[in-house]
């Protein structure tokens, strides 16, 4: 059931020209993923998804869509090619389904243990933090780069070269204010 | 039909507790409404409500009969799907996290003393004495999940759509500004708030809302507003931006945007968008007692009652339910009492001083904890 939900919302996302119709559904993307997480007994992920993914980034999507305000149509003849690569991508993604699907058949059916708490927040970070630690510390510091290299394209102009730049804007606004003033003076 | 009846009791027990809880929590919404206007009135020296039935106790009903029978207006250019699906967004995830609110401890056996009564009816007295045997150890939270807190704070997030949905698709400037400045301030201080709760979580040592207050019962501090007073503080703000209250609510400034993200909406669409601000109200008053208040626990009462009793559970739930009011009355005091901020000087203080607050807090509790549990 979730995961027809999931499919829907994919499929809408794909085919609505509205870039926040698209952004709604992938938001039903994740919420329906969270659900089958759940059901597969990994609250942690399940909460961590919907409160990453749905309740931060596609927030932040939202916020950014909304306040450009996309015009609906654009040239979309130069990503001709694309259909080619991503037709190929879709025929492999489902020669991968289908050996999945394969290996579970050939795979013995055994019972799943109950006592096992994989999905539980202790076992994660025990996981996380003992066994799995270098790679959480790669993760870590590559998400640090990624920080620090968004604040210094942000921070693309020099202290006085953004004075300068406010300055002129203030100078631009005074003078504005002048001619306002003129006008009500005359 | 045993058999099915049985399979089934877990169900109808579900259901019910849903029944309750829901039905509990919107009356004491409801009824937060009508204190929000009658202490409002006491603040500014006027008398508030009191037409509608003694003290005005019906107004409630009385707004809500109103709001059904008012003329449901629907702005022309406005994006109708969206316009639809926004309230409905804001009012379901106000009421989801009511699931894993831990209302009381455990009661160890609620309905035995049932049944003597009916054990000589033919029918009833088994079944009365089999969900008596079923009741046993009965937990008062519907949904005992075990990353609660996690599960608060993610579906409270999803809420910013309906706000930002319903600004961007009435197709007016002034509710664009409200939705805009609205997620603005919901992502700023989210992340505030779940700073400030991790310093509760490593006391703690759990993320469930029930393992919690467990930790707190056995703390030597009672409640972890002691030894995380910082914490409660940083919460406390950043609950009042989250919820767009008073001196937060910019996206509804009267003064600037006429009603902000609700301008275009009318009757009961207004009514859900109404109703899901004072259903989050109720949340992170929830949130801030249970994180910080102990919960349902009153330090001492297992000296006077039996822990596990009825009236020890009456008296537990009668003293979360009274922890939550006493912040929803901080907030109609708040209301009344403080202006309201720049937009510029809410996101200064979200970003500069709250957040960093909140870190060196998390920080200060690391070293703490590392240092006691050596």
């Amino acid at each position: 059931m979730f995961a027809g939900l999931a499919i829907a919302c994919a499929i809408s996302m794909v085919y609505h020209k509205n870039p926040l119709y698209s952004a709604i559904s992938l938001v039903g993307v994740f919420v329906a993923l969270s659900c089958i997480y759940v059901t597969l007994a990994a609250p942690f992920i399940a909460a961590v998804q919907i409160l990453i993914y749905a309740g931060a980034i596609m927030v932040l999507v939202v916020f950014v869509i909304m306040l450009l305000n996309l015009d609906d149509e654009r040239p979309i003849n130069r990503l001709r090619y694309l259909y080619a690569v991503g037709g190929g991508l879709g025929v492999l993604l489902l020669a991968q389904t289908f050996f999945i699907f394969y290996a579970v058949m050939r795979a013995p059916n055994v019972p799943a243990d109950q006592s096992l708490s994989a999905g539980e927040t202790m076992s994660i970070g025990q996981a996380m933090y003992t066994e799995y630690l270098l790679p959480v510390e790669i993760v870590g510091i590559l998400l640090l780069m990624a920080v620090i290299g968004s604040v210094i394209l942000a921070r693309r102009l020099t202290q006085p070269q953004l004075e300068l730049v406010v300055e002129k804007e203030l100078e631009i606004r005074n003078e504005e204010d002048a001619k306002d003033g003129l006008g009500i003076a005359l | 039909m045993e058999q099915v009846l049985k399979t089934a009791f877990p169900f109808v027990v579900i259901s019910v507790g849903i029944l309750l809880a829901f039905q509990g929590v919107l009356m004491i919404v409801a009824y937060t409404v009508l204190a929000e206007r009658k202490v409002l009135g006491w603040i500014q020296g006027r008398i508030g409500p009191n037409r509608v039935g003694p003290w005005g106790v019906l107004q409630p009903f009385a707004d809500l009969l109103k709001f059904i029978f008012k003329e449901d207006l629907v702005p022309d250019k406005s994006t109708k799907f969206v316009y639809f699906l926004a309230p409905m967004v804001a009012l379901t995830c106000a009421l989801v996290p009511i699931v894993v609110y831990p209302f009381g401890p455990r009661i160890a056996d609620p309905l035995s003393w049932l049944v003597p009564y009916v054990s000589s009816v033919a029918y009833l007295g088994e079944a009365v004495a089999w969900i008596a045997e079923q009741a046993k150890n009965m937990p008062l939270t519907i949904a005992r999940i075990d990353v609660g807190v996690l599960f608060v704070l993610g579906i409270t997030s999803v809420g910013v759509y309906g706000i930002a949905l319903a600004g961007w698709s009435s197709n007016s400037k002034y509710s664009l500004m409200g939705g805009l400045r609205s997620s603005a301030q919901m992502i700023s201080y989210e992340l505030a708030m779940g700073a400030s709760v991790i310093g509760v979580v490593m006391l703690a040592g759990t993320l469930d809302l029930n393992g919690i207050i467990q930790a707190q019962t056995q703390s030597p501090f009672k409640w972890f507003i002691i030894p995380q007073f910082i914490g409660f503080i940083v919460f406390l703000i950043s609950a009042f931006a989250e919820t767009n209250r008073v001196p937060f609510d910019l996206p509804e400034a009267e003064t600037e945007l006429v009603a902000g993200f609700h301008t275009e909406y009318s009757a009961l669409k207004f009514a859900l968008f109404f109703m899901a601000e004072y259903v989050n109200m109720f949340t992170v008053s929830m949130m801030c007692t249970v994180l910080f208040l102990g919960g349902w626990y009153v330090p001492g009462l297992s000296y006077l009652v039996e822990p596990g009793s009825l009236p020890y559970a009456l008296i537990s739930h009668v003293a979360f339910i009274g922890k939550i009011c006493a912040f929803l009355f901080l907030y109609i005091w708040i209301r009344g009492t403080l202006p309201r901020f720049r937009f510029d000087q809410l996101m200064n203080f979200g970003w500069k001083f709250l957040l960093p607050v909140a870190i060196a807090n998390v920080i200060l509790t690391i070293v703490i904890v590392f240092f006691l549990n050596r």
